[in-house]
């Protein structure tokens, strides 16, 4: 039924139209029913795009090759789940994709708030409206995923590093997480439009922003676990463009997430949180346009796709106009009080928010400098993991320092005196975790040995802060220690969430430093029964097997381990003949010590004719704290996320008391 | 192809109605001009804000003093500018309140929207 997706296509394309001038005329002229119609477009809008998406669905599910883009991104022995998931794998997928969570968002987020921001949503509306028909024109117009073809008797398959079921929910987190940066945006805009630059905006987005910020968080982990497993090389981070893509907007969502704090307990840094929602926005755009326009390989695939010149010009477009809007705003946005000293908590956020910022456009440099480079003198110079290394280090290490300072020091100024008393504890263990560590070793990377002494730093502030808060909730009455933990969590979710996902944090850092700046890789090509040593493992290459699976031949070679003369069982590498798509893939051998959190990680990198292998064998200490640091994460933003049924109240009680209606 | 254009046709028809329900439920409105809130609305929100954002600023301070997070020294600093600023918004929203009894005493309208 492709002539059912284009007709839903065409109707959303409308309806997103009518939200946009619709919704204009209705904010500027003061229409109620015209406002609450251009509401009802951006909802039926939603519900449009459903049908759209369930149609490429249903194609993508009976292998309708009838459709080219079936055709194109999957074939009949793929299965089944993987060929659902053909539906964000492509251009025109994803791009739907794009349009079904904008719309829904859209949706939602002007419902849930029509009543009490009922003023600003006027002006949300056509927003959503502007962003949504942007894409809904590309889906109708530049490249639509119900072009159809005689259908060929297979399709071409996918490619087999996608068949993998990290793929099945790391893309869409992805985009869960750019397009959710949309709401923020919207309602930002919606305040400075209407003029109603209260905290309403904030409130109303505050929860949005999170899931958005978790849902890029969560999805580049899963991203880089894919990569791990996946795509063979020894490593989870390549600072690839469209990896960089996804960490652009998160670092900005991160400046933001905590600036808008100081915005909420001292009502400054206004104009800041606009321009960085702006930010966030744009960059959330412009990783999808490096995702999905082919700039990322380079220039001249750029000029040859369909979509990249329509991006290019609406993210220049989006940008232009928010900060005319902005500029136009600025009187309403100067902020009543001023940083009343260097020493503070809201100064530790700022410089928080600086370091996060410079890491963000340091790693965007690293992105367009080759573009830039490869458009000026024809030859694109690539920054190298070596650049985004520096960055990481001079601005990460303090970052990471500041978790542990930032939330110790006092609202508005703090003494020096009280500093040293508060700092004594956190510094005197990061020291001495320090010198155990050079003791046992670890001087040979400094940067490691400073992110280690520094993690030990942040770890000790937060159960600090969990201890004396617990002391505290008990003095205060609480029945039990569990009830008064529990009871100290409740009263402030926010802030004790952000304590987990600072402890998440560190167990990243902790694990990045101790798999890139400790690690081990040995090589060799062995025969049968030969044997290879490696940080005190022993691999003895005992045997080759092929088989045959429902859409590859899998080849294994199968390595027997001991530690110090201890057997660890058998641990398989290999390679996977993709039949359809005539390409070859790497399938690692990886056993996890999860007592240590180290990994022995072993690539065939290549089987010979006579069963000689070329191995490459790494040792990666603690590597398995980030994936750990991800479940820690996901604990901290549920924990913030979760309704807090205090601050509802005081919320409903304001907008009571001038009249609001109650519910939000 | 038959089927899909019926129901392209159908999705279309639905769109619209959903579009002009808010017309066709209310046809002849006695109003048709959208609820904003008013200068002295807009004013006495702010003011609610600044409150809020003191009382809990208060309501911190105490508990990390409580905690042994803030030093009795640093308590000492801030406490005092901290309770003035509470009374001092209190105080600003009890002249806020005067005037809009005053508003109401005049017959003007005070807030209190229904829907």
């Amino acid at each position: 039924m492709p002539e059912l997706g284009r007709a839903a296509l065409v109707v959303t394309l409308g309806l997103c139209l009518y939200a946009l001038i619709g919704g204009v005329v209705a904010a500027r002229l003061g229409r109620r029913r015209l406002a609450l119609s251009a509401r009802n477009a951006l909802v039926a809008a939603f519900g449009s795009t459903v049908v759209a998406s369930a149609v490429l669905f249903a194609a993508l599910y009976r292998s309708d090759f009838s459709f080219t883009y079936v055709a194109r991104t999957t074939s009949e022995a793929l299965p089944t789940p993987y060929k659902l998931s053909a539906f964000w794998g492509g251009q025109e997928g994803s791009l739907l994709l794009w349009l079904l969570v904008l719309t829904g968002f859209g949706a939602a987020a002007v419902l849930l708030n029509r009543r009490w921001t009922r003023d600003l949503v006027v002006w949300v509306v056509p927003v959503f409206g502007a962003v949504a028909t942007f894409f809904a024109f590309l889906l109708v117009v530049v490249a639509t995923p119900f072009a159809t073809q005689a259908a060929p008797p297979d399709g071409a398959g996918m490619t087999p590093s996608l068949q993998n079921p990290y793929m099945l929910a790391h893309p869409p987190l992805l985009y869960l997480g750019y397009v959710g940066l949309t709401v923020p945006f919207a309602f930002a805009m919606g305040a400075l439009l209407s003029g109603r630059t209260d905290e309403r905006w904030l409130v109303a987005t505050r929860r949005w922003t999170l899931v958005a910020w978790t849902a890029l968080g969560v999805g580049q982990l899963l991203g880089a676990h894919w990569a791990y497993e996946e795509v063979g090389w020894g490593g989870y981070y390549a600072w690839d463009p469209v990896e960089n893509a996804a960490l652009m907007p998160w670092l900005a969502a991160t400046a933001f997430l905590h600036s808008v704090m100081i915005q909420e307990k001292r009502g400054m840094l206004r104009i800041w949180n606009v321009s960085l929602v702006i930010l966030a926005f744009a960059l959330s755009l412009f990783g999808t346009f490096l995702t999905r326009s082919g700039v990322v390989n380079s220039i001249h695939s750029f000029t040859q796709s369909s979509i990249g010149p329509w991006f290019l010009a609406f993210i220049a477009l989006t940008v232009a106009v928010s900060l005319a809007v902005l500029f136009w705003r600025l009187p309403l946005l100067r902020s009543p009080t001023r940083l009343e000293s260097v020493v503070s908590r809201e100064a530790a956020f700022l410089y928080n928010n600086l370091l996060l910022l410079a890491l963000c456009l340091a790693v965007f440099w690293g992105v367009v400098y080759p573009l830039l480079s490869e458009a000026v003198r024809g030859e694109a110079v690539v920054l190298g993991r070596s650049y985004y290394d520096f960055f990481l280090r001079i601005f990460g290490l303090p970052l990471l320092l500041l978790m542990g300072i930032g939330p110790l020091i006092a609202w508005r100024r703090a003494s020096v005196r009280s500093l040293l008393t508060t700092f004594r504890a956190p510094t005197a263990a990061a020291l001495l975790a320090g010198v155990v560590l050079l003791l046992l070793g670890a001087g040979s990377s400094i940067p490691g040995l400073v992110a280690y002494t520094f993690s030990v730093f942040v770890a000790t502030t937060i159960a600090m802060e969990f201890v004396r808060g617990t002391r505290a909730r008990k003095a205060l009455g609480a029945a039990s220690w569990p009830a008064a933990f529990s009871s100290l969590v409740s009263r402030n979710r926010r802030r004790y969430g952000g304590y987990v996902v600072h402890a998440s944090i560190v167990l990243l850092a902790i694990g990045i430093a101790g798999s890139s700046a400790f690690d081990s890789v040995a090589e060799g090509r062995l025969a049968r029964g030969d044997s290879l040593q490696i940080g005190g493992y022993t691999l003895v290459y005992r045997s080759l097997d092929e088989r045959l699976a429902a859409n590859a031949t899998e080849i294994r070679a199968t390595l027997e381990v001991t530690r110090d003369g201890r057997d660890l069982g058998m641990l398989q590498a290999g390679k996977n003949a993709y039949t359809i798509e005539e390409q070859v893939s790497n399938e690692v051998g990886i056993r996890s010590d999860w007592r240590t959190g180290e990994d022995l990680f072993v690539i065939a990198e290549q089987i010979n004719p006579d069963a000689s292998v070329q191995f490459r064998v790494f040792v990666k200490p603690l590597v398995n704290l980030i994936w750990l640091a991800g479940l820690v994460f996901l604990l901290g933003s549920a924990i913030t996320l979760w309704p807090d049924a205090r601050e509802q109240r005081r919320l409903v009680s304001r907008a009571a008391e001038i009249g609001l209606p109650a519910s939000r | 192809m038959t089927l899909a254009l019926v129901l392209a046709a159908l999705l279309a028809v639905a769109a619209v109605v959903v579009v002009a329900l808010p017309f066709l439920r209310d046809p002849e409105p006695s109003s048709d001009t959208l609820d904003e809130l008013d200068e002295e609305e807009r004013r006495r929100l702010e003011q609610l804000e600044a409150r809020d954002r003191s009382l809990a600023a208060l309501k911190e301070l105490e508990f990390d003093h409580r905690t042994g997070a803030i030093s009795d020294e640093d308590y000492r600093t801030l406490v005092g500018p901290l309770r003035r600023e509470v009374a001092r918004t209190l105080q600003e929203l009890g002249d806020g309140a005067g005037s809009s009894e005053d508003r109401s005493r005049e017959g003007r309208p005070t807030g209190g929207r229904t829907s």
